[in-house]
């Protein structure tokens, strides 16, 4: 990608993330209702969009030479971890280091 | 005003402080691996503000230029910020000016405490809000910058560092499905995307995995209207 192919990606990012931010307030200035498919699709798409994001993340694994193992190795210790202590930033942290251990060392 | 304001935002963002100097230091490290200069995280994280779609755009900017592709991705990635601001309708009227930056700056964080927290009496509501937003910027963006400037220092063999994104989404998941008993959105999400995945490969997925959960959600709607019914 060239340095201005770059640019419009990010600005299109931005355009596509404002976008969603200020359609509400355009287009239900003052009281007006929302239809209600809208309020359902906005409570139920966050759930399924987590899900689209993490298979997203592993298309390219799913194909590769280990067929993902490294990375369901890592994502079962991430679940394991953050179950048994909850804590955000430790899962992802420990779970990044024991792939990038994985990868390097071992596959 | 604003001082009383200030001194009742701050310690709702202080956790998020955490949070985000951790997770923006990451992203802003991620990108530095991949090459950027650290001019790239500190403007993208600014001007985006979506933590995970700026993650993504990582992975956007490395692939095949592909400008439509990348706002129907934002669009579904972010779609949520939609509900936020439905939400927020009545909240942010007449804060004057402020409204604007308030919409800018709508991420997930911002919206919780917003959402959720009344400031005390005698706090300006306009004010309280703005300063929640503006603070919680100011670590994502101070992160990002930070972390990719450690990337000039710090020299490793970052081989694999590109799964702390998967991670945070894992993470996510895991706390969002253990947040409701009915998994049945989650499920689709999952599903429909693998299931896209294979069939169209890892180029062209991602369109037709939105398409598809849409149509299973607006489907199942309807089947749900008519039990009620």
């Amino acid at each position: 990608m060239t340095t201005a192919q770059s640019m419009i990606t990010i600005a299109v990012v931005v355009l596509g993330t404002m976008l969603t931010r200020f359609l509400p307030f355009l287009i239900f200035p003052e009281g007006k209702t929302p239809p209600r498919y809208i309020t359902y699709l906005g409570t139920v798409l966050p759930y399924a969009v987590i899900g689209l994001l993490v298979v997203y993340c592993l298309k390219d694994a799913v194909f590769s030479s280990f067929h993902g193992l490294p990375e369901l190795l890592a994502i079962v210790c991430i679940v394991v971890l953050h179950k048994w202590k909850r804590n955000t930033l430790l899962s992802i942290g420990v779970g990044t280091v024991i792939y990038m251990v994985l990868v390097q060392f071992i596959f | 005003m604003k001082t009383k304001a200030f001194k009742a935002a701050l310690p709702h963002t202080l956790p998020i402080c955490i949070g985000f100097l951790f997770l923006g230091m990451s992203y802003g490290f991620l990108m530095r691996s991949k090459g950027f200069s650290f001019v790239y995280p500190m403007l993208m994280s600014f001007f985006i503000f979506a933590g995970s779609m700026e993650f993504v755009t990582v992975n956007l900017l490395l692939s095949a230029f592909n400008p439509l592709y990348a706002f129907f991705l934002t669009l579904m990635v972010n779609a949520r910020h939609l509900f936020y601001g439905l939400s927020m309708l009545e909240r942010y009227q007449n804060v004057g000016w402020k409204k604007l930056y308030l919409i800018f700056g709508m991420c997930d964080e911002s919206f919780t405490i917003n959402y959720t927290v009344l400031p005390p009496l005698g706090v300006d509501r306009g004010w309280f809000m703005f300063f929640v937003t503006m603070l919680n910027q100011i670590y994502w963006v101070s992160g990002a910058t930070l972390g990719a400037l450690l990337g000039y220092v710090i020299h490793f063999d970052t081989t694999g560092i590109e799964f702390v994104m998967t991670a945070l989404f894992v993470v996510m998941f895991i706390e969002q499905w253990e947040k409701t008993e009915h998994h049945r959105s989650a499920l689709i999400g999952v599903g429909c995307t693998l299931l896209c995945l294979l069939l169209f490969g890892s180029e062209k997925f991602i369109l037709p995995a939105m398409a598809l959960i849409i149509l299973c959600f607006t489907l199942d709607r309807k089947k749900t209207d008519k039990e009620e019914k």
